[in-house]
């Protein structure tokens, strides 16, 4: 290596002596460090900009529904932050039927925390007759399907068209399906006998 | 003073040409990527894909711009712009055909083009820049086609979209977060289908044009690889310096690639004319249904170009309650290809001088290539369950793994298998 460098015009140069290397490095060091910092203080609002906008988080607000006109042993869907939300009106005979079935579930204790703690009882509800659950699958989000219908070896639950995950009238999942953990409870609670609201428990409002 | 005036208009174009030349490289670009670029001689119809690559980003970039003047990026009216395009523009059909056509015969291409590094050992020393900027490309037209298929907002598109963005809230701990960030949304909605827009007509082809464009620098800079993985330069005329074994790339390339067009061409037109749903491998039949949150189609299935990838998605069983192997071992499956340059040992570059264990390896993992892409467009039930003896696991289920198995071994294997094949003598000269 030779100190004689060319420039453009093939002029030979000799670079100045007496220049100090160590302020010349802690000045590149300190430029590219200040350089980094605005980077990233301008990269605060272009990555922010694509959280869930204020009109996003608005509407994601908790919502009422009337479930007096749900039929025993049927279902509604409302809507929850564009999410379907189940309410199913369980009937004695399918609240009874619930335990049987439990070896064959993934997850019968209600062990992974998939459901407010008010809810983790043995019919998972607040109050046993109806049962609310996201309707999205836990393996890929899809709306699985109601299959009320019972037979020999099936209480009647829900089946995910997607990949075949099975759950039960309370959302827990069985074993052997491709969906890891039971459907999601969301938080909610009951403003009188007939009215929920989804997506609020009464432990947030106090 | 006769001579002198009928050569004027010849002397007013060199004069013009000249002025530039003093201005801008452009008759030493000419030389150096058309008239004295030396290909090697014997290059067969796979050499084809390379340009129709190159043809069908064109044909997708101008069908592009032509879709996005009538087209909504709205939740509200994406779906109808869509209809509206294809009903009451003028010729919109056969535009919104020609991409959609476009992006399954880009994948058919690339597909091909793939292939041929892959039987000709293109991807070897010193070309394993050229084979990662490839990658590169594929990831990104992977992206393309993803972030292009929520447009029409149809069933199909919510649904495959919100699959995929789910796959990211498996990652553990920032998961949930991330998908939430991708898609500005507590799920897939108006602000997901206006920023998938955005990387789909603007980011993303930048970085594919860059991409494409130094995947060419790098390819004339070492030059063509040829069916014998022969080095064409390594034989030159004493006196000129040109490689024995080549040939300027304009004319001789350039017209035979022109035969490659037209024949392309035929097919295409043939798909966009007369099935240009391909019987719902080009254009899903759930598509055709406005997106509905509410409600998830019967059976989701990603289009046929994805459908390996999606195979190992599924054939992988959750660890816990975590589906992260799962979407692990897909993402693996399609970067593994990045590695290549490195994982292959073997002596000679061409399938042609290759022994029969390199050739079984890789028929195996063709093979199972093409089971994981059906499998991928049926459900996991397709062909029954097996007995108790197998614990009722669905059939196909059990073969998607056996797939995966080999088109893992096929590159965990290949310094082994390749080192260890018995291979032929590499002529010095090219064959043909």
């Amino acid at each position: 290596m030779s100190d004689t460098k060319h420039d453009a015009n093939g002029l030979s140069f000799q670079p100045p002596s007496d220049v100090d290397v160590e302020k010349r490095k802690f000045l590149i060091q300190a430029t590219v460090a200040t350089s980094a910092v605005g980077v990233a203080a301008v990269a605060v609002p272009f990555v922010g900009s694509m959280l869930p906008s204020e009109r996003a988080k608005a509407a994601g607000a908790p919502v009422e529904v009337d479930i007096s006109k749900i039929e025993p042993g049927s279902m509604m869907t409302a809507e929850w932050r564009g999410q379907p939300v189940w309410i199913i009106h369980r009937t004695d005979e399918m609240i009874a039927k619930l335990d049987a079935h439990n070896s064959q579930l993934s997850d019968p204790n209600l062990d992974v925390p998939q459901q407010p703690e008010y809810c983790k009882n043995k019919d998972r509800a607040i109050n046993a007759k109806y049962a609310v659950m996201l309707g999205t699958c836990t393996h890929l989000g899809c709306s699985p399907n109601a299959n009320f219908v019972e037979t020999a070896d099936w209480d009647g639950g829900f089946v995910c068209p997607c990949h075949g995950s099975k759950f039960d009238l309370s959302g827990r999942v069985f074993k052997g399906s491709p969906a890891p953990t039971n459907l999601v409870v969301p938080p909610h609670q009951y403003l009188t006998e007939t009215t929920l609201l989804i997506g609020e428990d009464k432990k947030a409002e106090a | 003073m006769a001579e002198k005036k009928v050569s004027t208009a010849s002397n007013a174009l060199a004069g013009v040409v000249d002025w530039v030349d003093a201005r801008f490289p452009l008759t030493s670009n000419i030389k150096n990527h058309l008239t004295e670029y030396y290909a090697p001689k014997n290059f067969n119809f796979w050499y084809f894909f390379g340009s129709l690559a190159l043809l069908v980003l064109v044909m997708q970039i101008v069908t592009g711009i032509f879709l996005t003047m009538h087209y909504k990026p709205d939740a509200q009216e994406a779906f109808a712009s869509v209809e509206y395009i294809m009903r009451d523009v003028f010729g919109g059909n056969i535009i919104r055909y020609m991409h959609s056509t476009g992006a399954s015969m880009f994948f058919v291409v690339v597909y091909m083009h793939m292939f041929r590094g892959l039987i000709y050992g293109s991807y070897r020393t010193p070309r394993e820049l050229i084979w990662l900027f490839g990658v590169g490309i594929f990831l990104v037209l992977m992206g393309e086609a993803f972030f292009g298929y929520l447009l029409p907002w149809g069933q199909m598109s919510y649904w495959g979209a919100q699959v995929i963005v789910n796959l990211f809230s498996t990652i553990p701990f920032i998961g949930p977060d991330l998908s939430e960030w991708l898609r500005g949304d507590y799920l897939v909605s108006d602000a997901t289908l206006n920023r998938f827009f955005a990387f789909h007509v603007i980011a993303l082809p930048l970085v594919l044009l860059g991409l494409v464009a130094v995947h060419l620098i790098a390819l004339h800079e070492v030059g063509s690889n040829n069916p014998d993985g022969v080095e064409i330069k390594a034989l030159k005329d004493k006196k000129t310096g040109i490689p024995l074994d080549g040939i300027p790339f304009h004319p001789y390339y350039s017209v035979k690639d022109l035969v490659g067009v037209v024949v392309f061409l035929m097919v295409f037109a043939a798909i966009v004319f007369f099935a240009p749903e391909m019987g719902g491998y080009f254009l899903e039949a759930n598509n055709f249904v406005p997106a509905d949150p509410l409600k998830t189609p019967a059976h989701i299935a990603p289009v046929w170009y994805f459908t390996p990838y999606y195979s190992i998605l599924r054939a992988v069983p959750p660890i816990g309650i975590s589906q992260f192997p799962g979407v692990v071992a897909m993402g693996l499956s399609v970067v593994v290809f990045a590695f290549l340059p490195w994982l292959d040992r073997s002596p000679v570059k061409s399938i042609r001088y290759r022994g029969a264990l390199y050739k079984r390896w890789l028929t195996a993992f063709i093979v199972s290539f093409l089971i994981l892409g059906y499998l991928g467009t049926v459900p996991a039930d397709v062909w029954g369950q097996f007995g108790a003896w197998m614990g009722k696991a669905d059939r196909a289920t059990v073969v998607a793994r056996v797939c995966m198995a080999v088109y893992f071994l096929f590159f965990a294997l290949m310094p082994w298998y390749t080192k260890r094949d018995k291979t032929k003598p590499v002529p010095e000269r090219v064959t043909y």
